[in-house]
């Protein structure tokens, strides 16, 4: 009887679960966008707010991309963010990692990382064109200062979170303090660290636009502060959108990174 | 015939002649709380037989745990000395394998990969290493899970991976924290079987905690029951029963009367409220 039973209860029990009235959500955000850019559409149309539609900025993104302009400002964009990105995380790892494994660290470091955690990097900008003149340097130092901030905070959390009995686990087999460090200590704190790397990679993100628009010569933000000087609204929003959707696309793919990364965690 | 015998300094009548493989004397613990210290564990003195398989009962917080956690050399006593042969305790070794009441695997590698973690720290060849590891998880019946990462495991299943992480670099002394503690009936005693007979084999010194009273009296020479607030040796129990032990053993009048008072002692013990 149990038997016959069983099967005739799991359609019923999973079916709610299912949800067959609510469509995919891939479909929904797709739905989203298409509404998204209707309304935009007909609010650029009725002349109720005076900005270009989604039409004369399409073209304007297709003069853009043809004469290599947007790909010559992603491209300067993105290496400031990439190199700043990297150099940021890199040292925030052996730094954070510092100040949870040995009290010392901790204690010298951490007011200088909870101070400037605390000053936007943007207001460093000022001091640091005044300091390393106004090429690469600053713009990349200010995007660094701001990955670095957000990773370390977070691989020092990493670390001072990892499961005690874990680490007593690998010293109980005979495992000295480096493979404990390199075997326990770093893939328990990994989901931390791929947390901060996302907070870092939006920091970064965020900073070079701004950091663009108050000194540069290329870049997209740049290219946004020069077309406000001529009123050129379609550039600025195709500016805005490509800004977004590189934005996006790090960020999936970090998570991605972290997915294959983190698999093993037990719940996510 | 078996004898209950008074705590402090009683042990190892049968083992006088060699040195006790582990001994704890007049061991005291005591954690810092805010208000005033507290006593974990309160004079304790045991001494393990080299070879011996000895097994410790009592309530819950009583400090077991702690007991076996200073014999691993994780954790050092507040006064007292803890020596593994003779030597004072100064940290943990492979020569002595313990096995977590909280598994403890590493749950980003898989049953194997957990096994082989300590076997990678030694100077084995590779192929040695797979084969101990293999033979390991065949032990705890885990060769169909081995590429099988922990969060996939039931409970018991993780205990017994546990098990076969700690017997795959093949310690002299096993620490065993309620290894059992979340198996299923068979299964548990299969294992204790399984034990016992390496055991017989290999003769290794087992410090083995339990809170289940037929397993403390059919595994062990010598049942330490404690007591807790502060946590104490309460009573040592002998087991005068023959090794090897089988089925009919545990259903003989003679166990049944040292469970019973082994039983006794852990929950009638003077100060009431500790009881289960
Ligand atoms: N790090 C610690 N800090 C403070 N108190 C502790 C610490 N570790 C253990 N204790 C206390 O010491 C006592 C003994 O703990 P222990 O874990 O050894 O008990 P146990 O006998 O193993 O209990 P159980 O059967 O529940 O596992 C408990 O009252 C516990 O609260
Ligand atoms: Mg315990």
């Amino acid at each position: 009887m149990a038997v016959i039973t069983a099967p005739d209860k799991t359609p019923a029990a999973t079916a709610p679960r299912q949800g067959r009235r609510i469509p995919p959500p891939l479909l929904l955000n797709l739905l989203a966008l298409v509404l998204g850019v209707a309304v935009w559409a007909i609010v650029a149309a009725t002349g109720l707010v005076d900005v270009p539609g989604p039409l004369s900025v399409g073209s304007r993104a297709l003069d853009l991309l043809g004469d290599g302009t947007l790909a010559e400002d992603a491209l300067a964009s993105l290496r400031r963010v990439l190199l700043g990105f990297v150099l940021g995380t890199l040292l925030a790892v052996p730094v954070g990692f510092l100040m949870g494994w040995y009290p010392l660290a901790r204690g010298l470091l951490e007011p200088y990382v909870q101070f400037f955690r605390t000053v936007p990097p943007l207001a460093i900008i000022p001091l640091a064109i005044v300091l390393m003149g106004i090429d690469e340097t600053p713009k990349v130092f200010v995007i660094f200062l701001a990955a670095f901030l957000s990773s370390v905070v977070a691989a020092f959390q990493g670390v001072i979170g990892v499961d005690r009995t874990l680490i007593d686990a690998a010293r109980v087999l005979g495992a000295p303090d480096r493979v404990i460090f390199l075997k326990v200590v770093i893939p328990a704190a990994t989901p931390f660290l791929l947390v901060g790397a996302r907070i870092g990679l939006g920091a970064a993100w965020g900073t070079v636009v701004a950091a663009e628009l108050i000194a540069a010569d290329k870049g997209l933000g740049y290219e946004m502060m020069h077309a406000q000087t001529y009123y050129d609204i379609p550039t600025i929003f195709v500016g805005l959108i490509t800004i977004g959707v590189i934005g996006l696309l790090m960020d999936r793919l970090l998570l991605l990174a972290e997915r294959r990364l983190t698999g093993w965690q037990e719940r996510r | 015939m078996s004898t209950g015998t008074s705590p402090n300094r009683s042990s190892g009548a049968r083992d006088r002649t060699a040195r006790p493989k582990i001994s704890f004397r007049d061991v005291v613990k005591t954690f810092p709380l805010k208000d005033g210290d507290f006593t974990a564990l309160d004079r304790v003195s045991l001494d393990v037989g080299d070879r011996e398989f000895v097994t410790v009962v009592g309530p819950s917080g009583c400090g077991k745990s702690t007991l076996l956690n200073m014999a691993a050399g994780l954790v050092g006593p507040s006064a007292g000395q803890v020596l593994v042969d003779g030597a004072p305790v100064t940290g943990p070794g492979p020569e002595r394998g313990v096995i977590f009441q909280q598994y403890a695997l590493f749950p980003w590698l898989t049953v194997r990969g957990n096994v082989e973690f300590g076997l990678k720290l030694t100077s084995l060849p590779a192929e040695e290493r797979t084969r101990r590891a293999d033979h390991a998880i065949e032990l705890v019946g885990l060769t169909d899970f081995a590429d099988a990462l922990p969060k996939t495991l039931s409970g018991g299943m993780k205990q017994r991976c546990a098990i076969a992480r700690a017997y795959a670099v093949d310690p002299e002394v096993l620490l065993m924290d309620e290894p059992f503690g979340a198996l299923d009936a068979l299964t548990r005693v299969q294992l204790q079987d399984q034990l016992l007979s390496t055991w017989t084999r290999e003769r290794r010194t087992v410090l083995f905690i339990t809170h289940d009273v037929d397993e403390a009296v059919y595994l062990a020479r010598r049942v330490v029951v404690m007591a807790a607030r502060p946590g104490r040796i309460h009573r040592i129990v002998e087991v005068d029963l023959p090794y090897p032990r089988t089925e009919e053993l545990r259903l003989s009048p003679e166990f049944a009367r040292i469970r019973n008072e082994v039983w006794t002692s852990v929950y009638h013990q003077q100060p009431a409220g500790s009881a289960a």
